[in-house]
């Protein structure tokens, strides 16, 4: 599906956004009032400037407008690639992003992703997993790396591997399997208005959305049981400092 | 003070529990979930690979220098010290404890690759877990100090986790970066990134360049005693600021002007030229008071 379709389909009361180096930055109007529309387009493979234009811009919008919602559009294939991007610390950059959409949340800026076609790994960590609730398109790819890379890597048979994402949603891709453990509050079947509009109101109470529950959410839809049983023991477990 | 080859105990050889035995006072340490009160990963079960009890971490409490302290070290020689998810379950657990109870700090040695191939998308999602805690626990005034110098380093998410911590203390063996060069070689080809060339991986990843750039704020010698002094001293001075909009911009411009400056450089030698080392290819040979002592002496 094409941005702008995606974002008309989002947005019919109109949206003004800039695309630059597969960096989306912009703003539009809902039902609550004006948001700010950033993300990445295009399978964006996220490096230190796309991380640094997408930072730069929510510090920009908690600066300017205190309280305006921050919606996120996720499409990256992971992080760039490169010898010279790992000698300035992508990490550090991509880290940096996190910090910022952390404390968008801290200062009271309700926000959401949609994947809307490529979340993976490291670019997905840097600002879709971080909003206080992520949402994917019904035909978007989740993944931390397809199975086929997967076999060969851990050196155990692709069709193992095949046989074994049919009853198990722990490691196999797919939008479905990160909603099963949490980590995806849930699928939309196409962008819309209104799904984003209830999204969005979904945030009216402060501690539901800064809270994150996403363990809690996993061991309810049963696709991540034994993390909640982990956080109760280690919670309760006896051990003084 | 430099202890002699003696006394001295490889940060890098050590195991996890190793590592939190030399760090904290002696015989304060005191284990949450231990391998009697654990089970390994189904997940890794049903792959028909071993498990173990602890799942490749340690946490606890316990105290260094008498204050208290919440800890947890990863095992680097289990699958990497890999994140699956009972392994970031007890991160994210320790990490929210610490939010109530309010320890001097949380340390956090690790060693770790990142994501746990085997349980991917339990992995990647509770790499995000962790993210949120540890910016929650800083939030809550509790330094979060990574200290890195184990054979895996810290890749992946845990790298991008060690960049969200108060402070990285980093040995002159660890490494800290996002993708691995292995990775990079066999996506993008040797040219870009040969893996097999020890000096080059160093030069991009390694703790001298890391605390060159200033990623990482101390340089400590492969020594647990001596990692248990650094952060003995970080945490004497540092107080965690809140969480503000200025240090954000200040990172901003800080990482902005990085890019403009270095952005097309491809080996460590070219930015510590850049950054006014009269003779780069020493670097590599210093040892750590040296190397500290040239940094000190850079042009700010």
């Amino acid at each position: 599906m094409k941005l702008n379709d995606i974002l008309d389909a989002l947005f019919p009361a109109g949206h003004t956004v800039r695309v630059a180096n597969q960096v989306i930055t912009g703003v539009a109007q809902t039902a609550q009032g004006t948001v700010a529309v950033l993300g990445t387009t295009d399978a964006a493979a996220i490096d230190h400037a796309m991380a640094l234009a997408l930072s730069g811009y929510i510090l920009d919008t908690l600066e300017q407008h205190p309280g305006r919602p921050l919606v996120f559009l996720v499409d990256t294939c992971g992080q760039a690639l490169s010898r010279s991007q790992e000698l300035l610390c992508l990490n550090g950059s991509l880290a940096h992003l996190a910090q910022c959409v952390d404390l968008a949340r801290r200062q009271g800026h309700p926000s959401l992703s949609l994947v809307t076609a490529n979340a993976v790994s490291g670019g997905f960590l840097s600002f879709g997993l971080m909003a206080d609730r992520c949402y994917a398109l019904a035909d978007a790819q989740v993944r931390v790396m397809d199975l086929k890379a997967m076999a060969r890597v851990t050196k155990i048979a692709h069709e193992r591997l095949l046989e074994l994402a049919i009853s198990s949603p722990i490691f196999a891709p797919g939008a479905e399997n990160y909603r099963r453990m949490g980590g995806i509050e849930a699928i939309w079947e196409r962008p819309s208005a209104g799904l984003l509009e209830a999204a969005l109101g979904q945030g009216a109470r402060a501690d539901e959305r800064t809270e994150d529950r996403r363990i809690a959410l996993g061991a309810e839809r049963g696709g991540r049981n034994l993390a909640a049983a982990i956080l109760q023991t280690v919670d309760s477990a006896l051990a003084a400092a | 003070m430099i202890p002699s080859l003696a006394s001295r105990h490889s940060w890098f050889e050590a195991t996890a529990r190793k590592r939190i035995a030399g760090l904290l006072d002696p015989g304060s340490f005191t284990e949450i979930l231990p391998p009697a009160a654990s089970t390994p990963s189904p997940h890794l079960a049903k792959l028909d690979l071993p498990g173990a009890f602890d799942d490749g971490i340690v946490i606890g409490c316990g105290q260094l220098e008498k204050q208290p302290i919440f800890i947890a070290a990863q095992e680097g020689q289990f699958i990497g010290g890999a994140v699956g998810e009972i392994h970031g379950a007890k991160l994210v657990g320790l990490l929210k404890r610490a939010v109530r109870e309010k320890p001097a700090a949380v340390l956090l040695l690790i060693d770790s690759g990142g994501v746990r191939l085997h349980e991917a998308n339990a992995g990647l999602i509770a790499i995000s877990e962790i993210m949120r805690a540890v910016l929650a626990t800083r939030a809550a005034g509790v330094p979060v100090l990574a200290l890195i110098g184990g054979s895996c380093g810290a890749f992946g998410g845990m790298g991008i986790v060690a960049k969200l911590c108060s402070a990285i203390l980093i040995s002159e063996e660890g490494r800290l970066a996002l993708s691995g060069p292995e990775v990079i070689e066999t996506v993008a080809g040797v040219e870009e990134f040969d893996s097999k060339d020890r000096a080059l991986v160093w030069r991009v990843t390694g703790g001298k360049h890391r605390y060159l750039m200033g990623d990482c704020a101390m340089l400590v010698e492969d020594d647990v005693s001596a990692f248990r002094a650094a952060a003995t001293a970080f945490l004497a001075d540092w107080q965690e600021p809140a969480p503000s909009v200025g240090l954000l911009r200040a990172t901003q411009r800080q990482l902005e002007n990085r890019l403009t400056a270095y952005g097309a450089y491809r080996d460590g030698l070219q930015i510590w030229a850049a950054l006014g080392v009269t003779n780069p290819e020493s670097v590599p040979l210093l040892d750590r008071d040296s190397l500290v002592a040239l940094k000190e002496g850079l042009p700010t």
